[in-house]
């Protein structure tokens, strides 16, 4: 049993080998010259102001978690539009209405997201 | 007209005086009127009740409805059997009509009182009182199980309690429902003892279940003597309860109660509660135990009796009527006549509670006026109570065309047989003083009381007849003591409807060899028959039908005797009773009746007094030897002590700091465990899976 | 096999709730008023689901190629959980104005964490548990939170979002191995086939590993670390439905996962870890619930070791300890919702009032309160006349049966000890004098639901036979 996994773990120790030859190689074939412009991290070609921990506004994670929404919206919605026809042929009309009802209660969290003012940027 | 829709009215019936006594009780003083709500929902019960003796007669007469569940089940529990313990409800033909009985004169008297309970501080709480002693009534009516028998006999005894020291004010209305209490108590241990003998047995409270297993030859602790103690022991409560000698001492004292109360609960329904008891049990009774109640109520019936030829109080004549007339019920139920007893506790219902009630008319009209030799000639002011007064007297003395004497013929009859089969000639010889005695003293009371010329001119002028909402229920209550409402035929009961199809006696579950001969089933007919109704043997059937006419005539002749008599010394006075009085032998017995044949005085002397007297021993005990012994050890404590002290403070001292520091320990540890922090708790989670994979590794 | 409109109609107590969601949330951005609306709708909701299941119970069926299981035992749970959540949303209505968070959202998180429960409850997949488990979690864990304004409040929800996720983590783990060894999440071919899978140390593995997150959930030691915590930290109200339902949601887990399996094949291969959790839950819970001076925290103790003795019924695992199990379930959940309900009364603003010392003379401020609170706390306790006698005798008898005497032994110790504190709170309302004055705002649904709560204990306690007899008859489905 122990043999089926064996290409797996060969992946895993190829995939590993790859990083650390990526990331340490120019480190060990590359010439290092450090100079103080060169270690600054690097901003558009600016001089960086203030410190590297920026707070950033609540939004952007409210944001975030509605796209997730839709991304396992996609996840759902994209297989079974593959499959709609033979399913179609099987199930009848159990086949569009499940999906639809999904859809209507994910509009209606969206709906409501809307409607609470979670979509308001001040 | 379904078994469960009666079995749901019976329930309701049932709780409808209970709802009532609750919410009177709990805004009776807010709404002074609530009383109405009272009146109200009783005769809804008596309505409900009607049809459901109705139904139950017409469409199941011969079937018996039970709706039970189980309350308790203790199910397959380790060191006992499986316990089930069901509550539940029996409607037969006997619960119905007792129903009726109840329901009914429970709404006379409710009515009644209304006007004779009128200004009564406790107006109110009077009728709630009534409520729940309505309740317990027909709960013990209803019940199917001994179980719930006790608990609704012993809530009849306290609302019997409430009721008879209404007025507590009165030392001796509080002093007589304490005895009526206490005295009931002694029957009710040996009831519960003998329920107990029952379900140690059988594991079960329900009547059913108990016989069919009597039935099936499972005796308890496998012994027929055993079968009729238990039968005896219930009987005890019966004794109590019915005011049976020697318990019978608390029923006229109880009559320090309001008249209403006297006439609903010691003459119609409470005191019908024990020989309601036999009946139910009736199946399971030995020829030894029928016999003991037999002789009980026998002796019963005539001291009673005995004593109630003398009694001046009118309350307390109808009170050891009422003694002596449930005496003979039970002695008709020791002699196997079944259906007569209860026959005789219907018909005694009605005319009982109408001379209770009848009574109590006086006594209002009279302004508390109780004593006989004070009346006479009412009849000119008070004709309805007088009218209804006299058609229940005839009826009590059994003179023909009386419900009376239906029941009390077929009594007779049926000790006349017992007599012959048995050759216990001395029980229908008792029978038919009784008779007589009472048709004495009941005419004595009428002669009294309404005849002649007023002895109490200032008293009598101010009497009047009672209003309409008094004496209706007495002429309701009179009408239903006469024949025609259970027989067509005045002489004979056995054509009415009541003895025809409505009351069987029912086949004992007794084991045959402990049954009297004449209750064994006849051999002709050992095959056929109605379940559950006993075939009589020809011997027993023939004697009845000997015994017949016997009875009726003789009944007659004693009954006339006694009325004869009580006009020759009241009414014509044709004897003076005064000089009879004088003889020396006539006057010792006159003495005893009069004192009660001393039997308060006996407890008084020996059972009251020796539980003081065991008192105060044992306060002398306590106060001598006991505390002498106390001092004594005292000194010796003291040397105790001082070794102990320094076991104390070093030994179990130590300990026990030892124990607080420990789970002081304990406490804190935990505490340092509980930090607070997820961290700490992520850890610990990680650890306690660790520890539990190690310790059940399932591999 | 294709769904039938038949099926959708068997589904009929998930409908009523999950369209009661949906349409919760429209009134909720629909309308002003709508923290007057939703509770009264919840209430309605949440009775007629109970109604529906109680009725339905003989109406047994396996749905969506078994999936889905109503009716029995479901039928049942769904009955606890809608009940108890009825009672939670009637003693809120008053205390959430106290509390600070007037919301409508409140009552739409109660009733889809209820909707959770019931997937629990009625799964006839692995998946499907884990489905609804996560649904009533994540309810609950900003339902612990509600009020964001107070610390206490953060602080419970959070840690009971980082250890319940983390254990949860166990349970997903528990069932990927679970899933790789059988190769299906059918808790039918779980059953049928155990007898051959036990041999597989891999699949063993992954049922502990889901015995350990569910250990979690119905707060058992050594995993009851967060229940104190975040017991006290929640709002009164909240922490009702969660140590009522919720536990009763993860025993049903348990009874439909497990003991089926042990009920139908005679070697319980649990039975030490279940009597190991069970004792140390017993012990450890009335051991420190008697130095607990805070009423919450207090029966956040007495949650643990109810937890100890219902794992008792588990150790047992006949179907004779089962039904005890479901018994003492109901049972509880309603001495302990009424409980709470009489705590939230009580409790001030700002948490305040939860203290033991406060119920000091609670007889003479308001005698009903008392005696209510009274009946709760003997229930708890297990005095006879009361549904929680009941819940332990049963299960003790159960535990016998399967010859763990020594375990019912130490379950009765172990209630003698609690009875301690039950008591305490006795002597303290009707024994001893109040410390301070305060006014007691008695809302009327509020005692409505106390009432409610009391009459079913009682009602469970004099009359055990009437709803024993509809879980025993359903118990071996």
């Amino acid at each position: 049993m122990i043999l089926d996994y064996i290409p797996i773990i060969l992946v895993l120790i190829v995939a590993a080998i790859f990083g650390f030859a990526v990331v340490f190689s120019s480190e060990i074939f590359g010439p290092s010259r450090p100079n103080k412009v060169k270690t600054m991290s690097y901003e558009s070609g600016k001089d960086p102001v203030g410190t590297t921990h920026e707070r950033i506004s609540v939004k952007y994670y409210l944001v975030a978690m509605l796209f997730i929404i839709f991304d396992i919206e996609v996840i759902y919605v994209y297989p079974w539009a593959v499959e709609f026809k033979n399913l179609f042929s099987t199930y009848g009309i159990f086949a569009f209405l499940p999906m639809l009802f999904f859809l209507v209660v994910l509009e209606l969290g969206f709906l409501y997201i809307l409607m609470k003012g979670g979509l308001k940027w001040d | 007209m379904s078994e469960s829709l009666l079995i749901n009215l019976s329930i309701i019936i049932l709780f409808l005086p209970l709802a009532g006594f609750i919410k009177v009780v709990l805004f009776g003083k807010k709404f002074p009127k609530l009383y109405l709500l009272e009146v109200a929902i009783i005769s809804i019960a008596f309505a409900l009740s009607v049809f459901v003796m109705y139904s139950k007669l017409a469409y199941y007469n011969t079937k018996d409805i039970i709706g039970a569940f189980t309350w308790i089940s203790t199910g397959n529990a380790p060191f006992s059997d499986v316990l089930n313990i069901e509550l539940g409800i029996k409607i037969d033909n006997v619960t119905v009509i007792m129903l009726f009985v109840v329901n009914l004169i429970s709404m006379l008297v409710h009515i009644y009182s209304i006007e004779y309970m009128r200004g009564d501080k406790r107006y109110t709480r009077y009728f709630s009182y009534l409520g729940i002693f309505t309740f317990s009534m027909l709960g013990i009516v209803l019940t199917h199980n001994l179980l719930m028998m006790y608990i609704f006999w012993e809530l009849v005894g306290l609302s019997s309690y409430l009721l008879i020291g209404f007025w507590f004010e009165k030392k001796s209305a509080a002093d007589a429902a304490k005895k009526a209490f206490i005295v009931n108590r002694i029957g009710d241990i040996g009831m519960f003892i003998g329920i107990l003998i029952l379900f140690t047995s059988y594991k079960t409270f329900t009547f059913d279940t108990i016989f069919a297993q009597i039935a099936a030859g499972n005796l308890p602790f496998g012994s027929s003597a055993w079968l009729t103690a238990a039968g005896i022991l219930v009987f005890m409560g019966a004794v109590g309860k019915s005011a049976q000698f020697p318990l019978h001492v608390w029923l006229p004292d109880a009559m320090e109660g309001p008249t209403p109360v006297s006439a609903l609960i010691h003459a119609a329904t409470m005191v019908a509660a024990g020989v309601y008891l036999v009946t139910r049990i009736f199946v399971m009774l030995t020829a030894d135990a029928m016999l003991v109640i037999a002789v009980v109520g026998a002796f019963t019936s005539l001291i009673a009796a005995t004593i109630a030829l003398t009694q001046n109080d009118i309350k307390k004549v109808l009170a050891y009527s009422t003694v002596s007339q449930l005496g003979y019920m039970i002695m008709s139920l020791g002699v196997g006549a079944y259906v007569f007893a209860f026959f005789h506790l219907v018909t005694h219902a009605f005319f009982k509670a109408c001379l209770f009630l009848g009574s109590g008319s006086v006594i209002h009209s009279m302004h508390h006026e109780q004593d006989i030799r004070n009346m006479g000639g009412l009849k000119k002011k008070m004709p309805v109570t007088y009218w209804t007064f006299l058609i229940s007297t005839i009826a009590i003395s059994g003179v023909p065309l009386t419900s009376g004497f239906l029941s009390k013929d077929g009594i007779l009859a049926g000790t006349l047989a017992f007599g012959k089969l048995t050759g216990h000639w001395l029980i229908p010889i008792i029978g038919f003083t009784v008779a007589a005695l009472t048709a004495f003293y009941m005419f004595r009371l009428v002669i009294l009381t309404f005849h002649g010329e007023p002895r109490d001119h200032h008293k009598f002028d101010h009497a009047h007849e009672s209003p309409l909402v008094m004496i209706a229920p007495l002429a309701v209550l009179a009408t239903l003591s006469i024949f025609i409402f259970y027989t067509p035929n005045p002489l004979s009961p056995d054509a009415g409807w009541f003895m025809s199809s409505w009351v069987k006696t029912p086949e004992q579950v007794t084991p045959v060899d402990t049954r009297f001969d004449f209750l064994k089933p006849s051999a002709e007919n050992i095959h056929g028959g109605h379940h559950g109704e006993i075939v009589h043997s020809v011997l027993y059937t023939e004697t009845m039908h000997w015994a017949h006419y016997p009875a009726m005539i003789l009944s007659l002749v004693v009954a006339g005797l006694g009325i004869l008599t009580a006009f020759m010394f009241y009414q014509w006075k044709k004897i003076n009773v005064d000089k009879l009085i004088e003889n020396k032998f006539t006057n010792a017995l006159y003495r005893g009746s009069l004192n009660k044949w001393k039997i308060d005085e006996a407890y008084d002397a020996t059972a009251i007094n020796g539980t003081l007297q065991t008192g105060s021993g044992l306060s002398w005990f306590d106060q001598k030897i006991v505390d002498g012994a106390v001092n004594g050890s005292a000194r010796l404590t003291r040397i105790v002590s001082k070794i102990s002290g320094w076991f104390d403070t070093y030994a179990v001292d130590g300990f026990v700091n030892f124990t607080a520091f420990f789970s002081g320990f304990i406490g804190l540890s935990f505490r340092k465990l509980q930090t607070g922090k997820v961290q700490t708790y992520i850890v610990l989670v990680v650890f306690s899976v660790i520890i539990l994979l190690l310790f059940f590794k399932p591999f | 096999m294709p769904s039938t409109i038949n099926e959708y109609f068997q589904l009929m107590p998930f409908l009523i709730i999950g369209i009661g969601i949906i349409l919760s949330v429209v009134i909720e951005i629909s309308s002003k008023s709508s923290k007057e609306i939703l509770p009264w709708f919840s209430i309605i909701l949440f009775f007629a689901t109970a109604l529906y299941s109680i009725t339905n119970i003989s109406e047994h069926a396996v749905l969506f190629g078994g999936m889905v299981e109503v009716g029995g035992k479901p039928a049942i749970f769904n009955f606890i959980f809608n009940l108890g959540a009825m009672l939670v949303v009637m003693s809120s209505i008053g205390y959430l104005k106290k509390y600070g968070t007037y919301f409508g959202e409140y009552y739409i998180l109660i009733q889809s964490s209820v909707l959770g429960m019931m997937v629990m409850a009625g799964s006839k997949d692995i998946l499907m548990i884990f489905l609804g488990l996560e649904l009533m979690s994540i309810c609950f864990y900003v339902l612990a939170g509600i009020n964001r304004n107070k610390l206490g409040a953060n602080e419970a929800a959070m840690k009971y979002f980082l250890l319940g996720s983390f254990t949860t983590g166990f349970i997903v783990y528990g069932i990927a191995l679970i899933y790789g060894t059988t190769g299906t999440t059918s808790i039918q071919n779980l059953i049928d086939n155990f007898g051959e899978y036990s041999s597989n140390i891999i699949f063993v593995t992954g049922l502990i590993l889901f015995l350990i997150g569910f250990s979690f959930k119905i707060a058992a030691v050594p995993f009851h670390m967060w229940v104190p915590d975040v017991y006290q930290g929640s709002a009164t109200t909240v922490t009702g439905l969660m140590s009522t339902t919720g536990k009763t949601a993860a025993f049903s887990v348990l009874i439909i996962m497990l003991t089926s399996i042990f009920t139908l094949n005679s070697a319980n291969i649990f039975k030490p870890y279940f009597s190991a959790i069970a004792v140390l839950s017993m012990f450890f819970g009335s051991i420190v619930a008697i130095s607990q001076n805070n009423l919450k925290r207090m029966l956040a103790y007495s949650s643990i070791s109810h937890a100890g003795y219902m794992a008792v019924g588990l150790a047992a695992a006949n179907s004779y300890s089962i039904s005890g199990i479901i018994f003492y379930l109901a049972a509880y959940a309603f001495m302990n919702i009424g409980a709470f309900s009489v705590i939230s009364i009580i409790e001030g603003e700002n948490d305040s009032r939860t203290d033991i010392n406060v119920y000091a003379g609670l007889n003479s401020k308001n005698p009903v309160l008392a005696a209510f609170m009274a009946l709760f706390m003997f229930a708890l306790a297990g005095i006879p006349p009361m549904a929680g006698f009941f819940g332990k005798y049963y299960v003790f008898v159960g535990a016998i049966e399967s010859n763990l005497t020594w375990l019912a032994i130490l379950g009765v110790i172990s209630s003698m000890i609690s009875v301690y504190f039950y008591l305490r709170v006795i002597v303290f309302m009707y024994f001893k004098d109040a410390e301070e004055n305060f006014e007691i705002e008695v809302a009327p649904y509020s005692l409505s639901s106390v009432v409610i709560s009391g009459v079913l204990v009682l009602m469970f306690g004099l009359f055990p036979d009437m709803l024993l007899r509809l879980i025993t008859a359903v118990v071996s489905l």
